[in-house]
């Protein structure tokens, strides 16, 4: 009976309001509490003496926005950036707790700890860290693994096994088996390469999603970028159509790759902005649509919704939506996981684009997501730049995030 | 998530009710507990380490409470160290003797730097300022027109030259003094902290416009890296404060904890969505609440304060104590309550719930606060009054009045007979292990206090945890919350603007409020949510 919990409810919600607002006037009255409006003691910034603005000359180009260049798309595409290279500003921050594990003899308490701090402060998670040391401890114990240098090395070869397309569950950690299980849409599994349907008469439409600020819209113009030096003739849908001066920004883009776009008016609807793409790019022949969308927190149940619309409206024929990639911002802690599995649920994620991991974040939340979810990260952002974009090797994210 | 900490935190209390004295075993694993949980919650690894030792000297410190389990003492500790820290002193605005007073923004790509800006010009504006904006970002597509679009919304002049950043955040300046503006806001291009020629420039921009404030963006689910990228800013550029982004989203924010500690400057303001106006200044309370995963209570009082009849909720809370609650003081509370939005939504709210209620408030459809209230409003006062003298004719009367089956009549009797006398033995100090209350002037005063002192709600809460008397089902709904058991999260619950905890409560994961239809362009209503709280604007000089 549903009533005992109306009756309980009122009562328990009026007694606690009650016993708060009677007991914040009593110790009000008594002095204890200060008064709202009584501001705390206060630190003033002093004002800084004025100095005369110097004229430098800047160490970075400036893109003026305005008159965007167009990139010529005849020129010859430059060597791609190998994740190792570009992570080198960052490298080397653990490198002396691992290389000293490395060099210990004998695994103890200390080695334990120095492993633990290095897991958690790569945004591994306390559970993903603690069965980890869990299977490697047991391996120690049973002398499977025997010294620092061992112990290095397997639980490099964990983390990698972790990271494994199809692979995660399998790996010792004993976690439930979860690959293939996330991502209930795809029918087929691409493994880590981005999948194109090369069928006559699809359209193949890749969705790009996140929550606010991670890179979505960049990621679609080195996307872009890429594909359409490989041969394949894009399109870009605008679908952000929140979000103050997205369309340019995509536009931006669009010129720098000689692709075009589809934009629709400010506040206007995305879905019907991203089912114009596809029917454009029928007409038109592209084979790639490339719809971004707007930022939106996996918590905002209407949002959702219209995500959802936008996926079921790009995957009917002609349009099949053969990637749903969910960008993740390197810097995010435990929040992704929360996104990964919101955003599954609702669009059926197919894989993951980890961005700005040039930085000094080293992301390694995707490994509870692909542990828990299946879904293997398939890009890796590195930059802004058009170039700035590489496909994702466990390995080097695993050197990168232990550090040596 | 949330769930987590609060299972955590209810097995923690289980386990050290009913001990007299807290050792330090039990402190041991109280605390590491409370390490997983602000591990999980994103605070840095080094500020916890550093959180968990305060909170153990600050426990071992103090006497044994009388009213408060070992566990609840613990747990009261870890969140009043997590608002001293967060909070204490705060950053009074001045402004420059010679205007403008000069605001740059600067952190990492993605934070929210260009929002704010614009909503940091449309607060000042608020404030009776003439502010100005500065689009010194170069580097990203569009985003000076950004800038330019946002600052038309707040009715704000936005400067930006195509030349080069440090360049352009000096002409901008320079701009503002000729048109005498008072304040001038410079939103700059996002940057690693591990870029080196970034950072540099940077640097080379704050010194030629000499801000007043430098404050650094940051967004509330930047996990373990809060630490490095905030030192690194602060050492580069000096700050004067931090500003959190994001917090409409349900990451539990310590970050904040962390950059706080290590950068040592005020956390000024908090940002809550993409709509300019989703701005206020920061609660250090609210966002302890959050980082813990507990309800954020503090809205709901807000706005019960704001929207229930004190005097009347007053007389029936004492008439509640008293055992003399009757059925016209139900009835008026569910007016009250109702003010409050939805029931569910403000149940998941409340710390103290075990999981088994918060699964039923879950499912607390509004529609049967209707009927309840039907069928007592089909009852004469004196009904309300006694309703022991509902006989069989009676209740056949209020059923058909209320459009309800007697059955339902008979079960709604029947239960709030059962509350009426657990109210009672709450009243009077029926409660086991509360060391004895007496009368009901205590019982308030003790539930008051301890909900005064905790301010989070922590130890009065575990007063109704066992009530005196009622029926084993009550008994084990009301379960063995000796402990908040955190709230259902916060869900759409936005540590500013008290009118979040109504509003918006099904802006959340499960709730339906909020426009259906596709979001209209900024300034539009994407679910209607009063802005109120208290702002305190800087004293003009």
């Amino acid at each position: 009976m549903i009533a005992i919990w109306i009756v309980l409810a009122v009562v328990v919600v009026a007694l606690l309001t009650t016993s708060v607002l009677v007991g914040t006037r009593r110790r009000r009255r008594a002095g204890q509490l200060a008064p709202p409006d009584q501001a705390p003691p206060t630190v003033e910034a002093p004002p800084r003496p004025s100095v005369p603005p110097g004229r430098e000359a800047p160490e970075r180009a400036a893109a003026a926005p305005a008159a965007p260049p167009a990139a010529p798309p005849a020129e010859a595409p430059p060597a791609p950036p190998r994740l190792r290279d570009r992570l080198g500003k960052a490298r080397g921050l653990f490198s002396g707790v691992v290389g000293s594990i490395r060099s210990r003899g004998a695994v103890g308490a200390a080695t334990w700890d120095d492993l633990e701090v290095a897991l958690l402060r790569a945004d591994v998670g306390v559970a993903t860290t603690d069965a980890l040391l869990a299977g490697l401890r047991e391996r120690v114990r049973s002398k499977e693994v025997a010294g620092g240098d061992q112990l290095v090395d397997a639980l490099r070869a964990d983390l990698v096994e972790l990271l494994r397309v199809g692979g995660g569950a399998t790996a010792r950690t004993g976690g439930a088996d979860r690959s293939g299980d996330g991502a209930a849409e795809p029918a087929r599994p691409s493994g880590r390469a981005l999948r194109f349907d090369e069928e006559p008469g699809v359209t193949n439409v890749w969705l790009f999603v996140g929550v606010n600020g991670v890179g979505k819209t960049t990621t679609v113009g080195k996307v872009a970028r890429q594909q359409s030096l490989a041969g394949r003739s894009v399109l870009l849908a605008a679908g952000d159509t929140f979000r103050a001066a997205a369309g340019e920004q995509l536009e931006t883009w669009a010129d720098r790759s000689g692709v075009e776009i589809v934009r629709g008016a400010e506040g206007g609807d995305p879905s019907a902005i991203v089912f114009d793409a596809v029917q454009r790019a029928v007409a038109r022949g592209n084979d790639l649509v490339l719809a971004d969308t707007a930022g939106r927190f996996h918590t905002k149940v209407n949002l959702v919704e219209e995500l959802k619309k936008i996926r079921r409206v790009a995957d009917r024929d002609p349009g099949r939506v053969t990637e749903v990639l969910l960008v993740l911002d390197a810097t995010t802690g435990q929040n992704a996981l929360a996104q990964a599995r919101q955003f599954t649920e609702a669009v059926a994620v197919t894989g993951l684009v980890l961005t700005k991991l040039d930085g000094s974040a080293k992301g390694g939340i995707v490994i509870a997501v692909q542990r828990e979810l299946g879904i293997p990260v398939k890009l890796v952002g590195l930059g802004e730049g058009p170039d700035d974009l590489v496909p994702f090797d466990p390995e080097e994210f695993v050197d990168a995030l232990l550090g040596g | 998530m949330f769930d987590a900490l609060s299972d955590r935190l209810e097995r923690v209390a289980t386990r050290l009710r009913g001990r007299g004295r807290l050792s330090e075993a039990d402190l041991d694993e109280a605390l590491r507990d409370i390490r997983n949980a602000l591990l999980e919650a994103d605070v840095e690894l080094g500020v916890v380490v550093g959180f968990t030792d305060a909170v153990r000297v600050r426990c071992s410190g103090e006497a044994i409470s009388k009213s408060l389990t070992p566990g609840q003492q613990v747990i009261r500790a870890v969140h009043e160290e997590l608002i001293r820290v967060l909070g204490g002193e705060t950053l009074k605005l001045t402004y420059a003797s010679r205007p403008p007073t000069v605001v740059l923004l600067a952190g990492l790509q993605g934070s929210g730097k260009t929002t704010t800006a614009a909503k940091l010009a449309q607060w000042w504006k608020q404030q009776g300022r003439n502010p100005m904006l500065v689009g010194a970002d170069l580097q990203r597509p569009a985003a000076v027109e950004q800038l330019r679009i946002m600052g038309a919304q707040a009715g704000v002049t936005v400067f930006s030259e195509p030349t080069d950043p440090v360049a352009v955040a000096a002409a901008g300046v320079e701009e503002a003094r000729r048109i005498g503006r008072d304040v001038c806001i410079i939103d700059t291009a996002g940057r690693l902290a591990v870029d080196q020629a970034l950072m540099e420039e940077v640097r080379r921009i704050s010194e030629a416009t000499s801000p007043h404030y430098t404050l650094l963006v940051i967004d509330s689910m930047t996990g373990q890296d809060a630490v490095a990228t905030a030192s690194a800013f602060h050492e580069a550029l000096e700050l004067d404060g931090v500003i959190l982004t994001k917090l409409d989203g349900d990451a539990r924010g310590g970050a904040a904890l962390s950059v706080k500690e290590v950068v040592g400057r005020p956390i000024v303001f908090a940002s809550t969505g993409e709509r300019l106006g989703d701005f206020d200044l920061f609660h250090p309370d609210r966002m302890a609440d959050r980082i813990l995963g507990m309800g954020d209570v503090l809205s709901l009082i807000e706005q019960a304060e704001r929207t229930m009849d004190r005097d009347s909720v007053e007389r029936s809370a004492t008439r509640m104590m008293e055992g003399r609650f009757s059925l016209e003081d139900f009835l008026q509370q569910l007016q009250q309550v109702k003010k409050l939005g939805s029931l569910g939504g403000v149940l998941k709210l409340l710390p103290g719930m075990s999981k088994e209620m918060r699964q039923a408030a879950g499912q607390i459809d509004d529609r049967e606060i209707d009927r309840v209230e039907a069928i007592v409003r089909s009852m004469t006062p004196a009904e309300r009054d006694d309703p022991s003298i509902i006989d069989g004719s009676r209740r056949v009367r209020v059923a058909r009045g209320s459009g309800r089956s007697t059955q339902e009549v008979n079960a709604l009797l029947k239960q709030f007979r059962e509350m009426q006398k657990m109210m009672k033995g709450l009243g009077t100090g029926g409660m086991p292990g509360m060391g004895g209350m007496g009368g009901k002037g205590a019982g308030m005063g003790r539930l008051a206090g301890m909900l005064g002192g905790a301010r989070g709600g922590l130890g009065g809460l575990g007063a109704l945890g066992s009530p005196g008397g009622g029926d084993a089902d009550l008994q084990q709904l009301l379960g063995s919350t000796g402990v908040p058991g955190g709230g259902g999260g916060l869900v759409g619950a936005k540590p500013s603007g008290p009118g979040a905890a109504a509003g918006d409560l099904g802006g959340g994961r499960d709730g339906q409020r909020g426009s259906g239809a596709p979001r209209a362009s900024q300034g539009g209503g994407k679910g209607k949510r009063k802005k109120g709280g208290r702002v305190t604007p800087p004293k003009p000089r």
